[in-house]
């Protein structure tokens, strides 16, 4: 982790008209990311944690606010600039995987491989998630903590700058989420990738360099971690 | 209404537009039935109401000359009911601003009251009174065409007379509802005509003072037609009779009937397409939804519903559809029938039209219509009332995927992994990507089976206009003279070429069939009316033995190297065997033909003609149609390029009419089939298509997986859908053939080419139309939702 800012986020709001009620899910957050930090976002449901990973993902657009990524201001871009960057620079990784059910493991790492400017092999990415076995098998002949890993090795094969997490083990047992975990913290240990994750787990926030509380749509905390475990030494 | 009645108001309104392309091509199929039967009816209504009350004849004959003491002998043949005997002559007409000559058939009226049979309608003005000899009625299309209305005079010359007339009138007669020339292939209003002349100076003109040449009889309830006829023709053969024949070979009717016929093939040959696909369409968006409503069904019946009571909801919901489709058809059908009916009516002229469709359409549509939408909704239904709750109330299983051979030279190829999902949908789901192939080829059927009418058509004009007959003018004459006649006639204004040529009418018997046609004789020099075979060389006469086209052959059913019996319906008049030499596809007439020394020994006369074909210098034009306005032995004029500028403008506004009709059908099923489709993939793929996005494919990229994979199987429809096309043509040559004209199964690559393109645009349009939701969905909440 470094001190230099990679994500600046200045009075973001978002307000989601639901209906004819507005839900307001972002209430105005400041925020920085460093280069090369492990963040987790922690909170409870609706604090607004997924809608601010969204937006830094530009998955979303923030309703007032503006968001940095380096020098490059994200809000107001276009559409097809939005989809560029989370091209050229963010990697995803969700709760349900989100794999495509009709390619294989290093089919659907091939799949973004074969988009990305300096990807790493399929192969390499899967080996590094530990899973260099299971190259040909459809996601359906995989555990979900395998699919987990698939996603992950997906999102970091083409090296991205910014790994998201959305609950990435949120649908996993204990040890399932160790390895999960391990795959998240070494990309980010060794690829120095900018690494944000949301959980329910208060145990993870172990892991990372800093850890973010939300609540009602506004930062409520940040606490630094000056002893960091490996994921092996955490359970659930 | 009932919670599950509302349920299914709210299904068909979120789903509006998917149930909008079904029932358009469900429409589509009920709309061609309603039409073509509903046509059909009313033109055969109208028909027969017209027959009745015009008292169309039932048997017709002609003779050169024949006492009118004879008439009563006639009354007498057992079956007659009422006899019309007439003076017909052909004539040719000098109308006034008109350069060419017209021609005109001259029929008498008689001299007594109106006619018995065959009674003009008067239109306009009044029949001529009696004792006028220069006040003429003239057939309504005739005059209008020309601007003759009552009080007009122009000139005929009878019988190498010219004679000044009076219109006083404008009428429609049964006998012309469809008028046509001698020889020509199509009504030419301006050129033909009929003109109704009172008894008196007719029969003066034709040299026949108390006789007749035209005879038309109407039977008795029940009378053998055969017998009256074989009984007309022994009466009739002394005085010249050229055999009676019934209305099957009356040219109007036939005419009338080769329409009435083709209404009905397409009846037959159109909707079952429509029907079918239908059918897979409701079967395709009925399984999905019910995929989709899974856990609705497990919940209703969690409740209590019985499968059966879920069952008949969705049941509903396609006769829903169905019912909207036949609405559809139904509206379309009976519009287009009323226009279509009208239309007609250019071509075939009654005094009124009685536009009739029937009930009977209407309920036979709705019947295939409900039908086909509910055998397609069966097996969908049926597994909804399978389910059980608790199964149901699950999420589906994911798809399993293996990797077969198809995948493993995929790999090898190196395609894109979103290519590969394009493959892998296909394989995964084939029975689906078969109703989508199948729908499309079913679409590019029918648009080249529309298409290639026109090329039929091109070809028989081909036939007929540039490699058969290649005379720009023909001269019929009044009567035979010496073939030396042909050497004066080069003499005539600006020919520059002349040929003779010689026909009579026979009656050509094998076993109890026979045919009454007309024979010609065949000059080895002759260039300018050829007889071609299948791949248009010019057939060598046998030295004897008959030439017959296969229409005439088939009807008689003799094949080469058969006998037939021939009997010459003119001097001599005689009967013999002769061998039928080669059969030939000939797509206009049922002309027979022989070498000119064969016919002219069994006539036992020296070489003779009839007809005059000639060339002629285009610039002295004028100057051969006076020298043919004033020549006696003239009684009428074929003027080949006007006769062509006529069938291509006729023809060609009727096919493109038609044909438009039919390539919206095309586009129409094809759109329903894509849409359809698309909607499918795009509900169950939204989740995997967001993903991709979220990865950072731009929209066209997510784009190429949705349409990519329409487009390929559009693509694959192509072979199927031309093979079809093939096969459907077949159907409608062989179903729209009549007995005057063969429609040659001929299909150009263009016709393939352009069938093929149409549908793929239409598809491409339809998939990009659903592309365009791709654009809407949230990429957050579409990866929250696990359908």
């Amino acid at each position: 982790m470094s001190d230099q800012v990679a994500f600046r986020v200045e009075g973001l709001t978002k307000t989601y008209a639901s209906g004819a009620i507005a839900v307001q899910a972002l209430r105005g957050i400041d925020l920085a990311l460093y280069e090369g930090e492990l963040v987790v976002l922690l909170g409870p449901s609706g604090s607004g944690k997924s809608t601010l990973l969204n937006i830094l993902g530009a998955l979303d657009i923030p309703s007032t606010g503006r968001i940095f990524f380096r020098e490059h201001e994200l809000t107001g871009m276009s559409d097809a600039a939005l989809t560029a960057f989370r091209r050229e620079h963010v990697g995803f990784v969700f709760q349900f995987y989100n794999l495509v059910p009709s390619l294989t493991a290093r089919e659907n790492v091939a799949l973004v491989t074969e988009i990305a400017k300096r990807p790493m092999r399929p192969e390499e990415a899967l080996e590094r998630v530990g899973l260099g076995h299971r190259l040909a098998h459809f996601p359906a002949e995989l555990s979900g903590g395998e699919q987990q890993r698939v996603a992950i090795a997906r999102a970091i094969a083409k090296r991205p700058e910014v790994l998201l997490c959305d609950e990435p083990t949120g649908a996993l047992d204990s040890a399932t989420g160790v390895t999960v975990l391990e795959a998240l913290y070494e990309a980010n240990r060794d690829l120095g990738t900018i690494t944000a994750l949301i959980t329910h787990n208060a145990a993870i926030r172990r892991i990372a360099h800093r850890t973010i509380r939300l609540a009602d749509g506004r930062v409520a905390s940040i606490e630094e971690n000056p002893q960091r475990m490996e994921p092996a030494g955490i359970e659930w | 209404m009932r919670a599950l009645d509302l349920k299914l108001m709210r299904d068909l309104r979120r789903l509006w537009a998917q149930c909008l392309a079904i029932a358009l091509v469900l429409g589509c199929g009920v709309m061609v039935l309603v039409l073509a039967t509903g046509t059909e009816r009313s033109l055969r209504l109208t028909r027969d109401a017209y027959y009745d009350r015009g008292h169309f004849a039932q048997i017709f004959a002609a003779a050169t000359r024949v006492p009118k003491q004879l008439l009563p002998e006639i009354a007498r043949i057992p079956g007659v009911a009422q006899v019309e005997a007439r003076v017909s002559m052909n004539v040719v007409v000098d109308l006034p601003g008109m350069v060419e000559p017209a021609q005109a058939r001259l029929l008498s009226l008689p001299a007594a009251g109106a006619p018995v049979l065959n009674r003009p309608t008067v239109r306009l003005g009044r029949l001529p009174e009696p004792g006028r000899i220069d006040e003429v009625a003239l057939s309504e299309n005739f005059a209008e065409a020309n601007g003759l209305a009552p009080g007009a005079s122009f000139a005929a010359i009878l019988n190498g007379q010219r004679r000044a007339l009076r219109v006083v009138g404008l009428v429609l007669s049964p006998e012309f509802v469809y008028l046509i020339g001698p020889g020509a292939l199509m009504p030419d209003d301006r050129h033909y005509g009929v003109i109704w002349m009172n008894e008196e100076p007719a029969a003066a003109a034709a040299g026949l003072s108390g006789a007749f040449n035209d005879l038309s009889l109407r039977l008795t309830r029940g009378a053998s037609e055969a017998a009256v006829i074989a009984a007309v023709d022994r009466v009739l053969a002394p005085y010249g009779g050229t055999g009676a024949h019934g209305r099957e070979q009356q040219v109007s009717d036939t005419f009338l009937r080769g329409e009435l016929g083709q209404l009905g093939a397409m009846a037959l040959i159109l909707p079952p397409i429509f029907l079918i696909v239908s059918a897979f369409l409701v079967n395709m968006v009925l399984s999905r939804l019910i995929l989709l409503e899974r856990p609705v069904i497990g919940l209703l019946k969690a409740m209590g519903f019985t499968g059966r009571e879920i069952a008949v909801h969705y049941l509903k919901l396609s006769i829903g559809i169905g019912v909207g489709g036949v609405l559809l058809g139904w509206i379309a059908g009976a519009w287009l029938g009323a226009r279509t009916t009208q239309l007609y009516t250019e071509f075939y002229r009654f005094p009124y039209l009685i536009y009739a469709p029937g009930t009977a359409s209407f309920a036979i549509s709705a019947v295939m219509g409900l039908g086909a939408v509910a055998l397609g909704a069966v097996r969908a239904v049926n597994a909804s009332a399978r389910l059980r709750p608790a199964v149901a109330m699950q999420p589906p299983a994911p798809p399993l995927y293996r990797l077969g051979r198809i995948d493993a030279a995929a790999i090898r190829m190196g395609l894109r992994q979103t290519t590969m999902m394009i493959l892998r949908s296909i394989t995964r789901w084939p029975g689906r990507a078969a109703v989508t192939v199948l729908g499309v080829s079913a679409a590019m059927s029918v648009l080249v089976a529309c298409f290639f009418t026109f090329d039929s058509i091109a070809a028989v004009i081909d036939e007929a206009f540039t490699r058969t007959n290649r005379q720009q003018v023909t001269l019929h004459l009044a009567r035979s003279v010496p073939a030396t006649a042909t050497e004066a006639a080069a003499h005539l204004p600006g020919v520059t070429r002349v040929e003779g040529a010689f026909g009579l009418p026979v009656r050509l018997t094998r076993g109890w069939r026979s045919a009454l046609t007309q024979v010609e004789a065949r000059s080895d020099g002759d260039t300018l009316v050829r007889v071609l075979d299948g791949n248009g060389r010019v057939v060598a006469m046998p030295p004897a033995g008959l030439v017959l086209p296969e229409t005439l052959a088939a009807k008689l059913g003799v094949a080469p190297g058969d006998v037939v019996t021939l009997s010459l319906l003119a001097p001599p008049r005689d009967t013999v065997d002769v061998a039928v030499s080669r059969v030939l596809p000939q797509s206009l007439g049922e002309t027979a033909y022989i070498a000119a020394p064969a016919l002219f020994a069994l006539m036992r006369v020296a070489p003779q003609v009839n007809r005059l074909n000639l060339l002629v210098d285009t610039d002295r034009l004028p100057a051969l149609y006076a020298a043919v306005k004033t020549a006696p032995a003239v009684d009428g004029v074929l003027l080949w390029t006007g006769i062509r500028a006529q069938f291509d403008a006729t023809i060609r506004e009727n096919l493109i009419r038609s044909v438009m009709i039919y390539a919206v059908l095309g586009v129409l099923i094809t759109v329903g089939v894509i849409y359809n489709a698309a909607r499918i993939q795009l509900s169950e793929r939204s989740y995997e298509l967001a993903s991709l996005r979220v990865l950072g494919f731009t929209r066209a990229e997510v784009g190429y997986v949705l349409v990519g994979e329409l487009m390929l199987l559009t693509f694959l429809a192509i072979p199927p859908g031309l093979l079809g096309g093939y096969g459907f043509s077949a159907l409608i040559s062989a179903g729209f053939s009549t007995d005057l004209i063969r429609i040659p199964l001929v299909i150009s690559r263009q016709t393939y080419a352009v069938a093929a393109l149409i549908a793929a645009v239409s598809a491409l349009g339809a998939a990009l139309v659903v592309r365009r939701r791709l654009d809407r969905i949230d990429l957050a909440t579409a990866l929250k939702q696990r359908d």
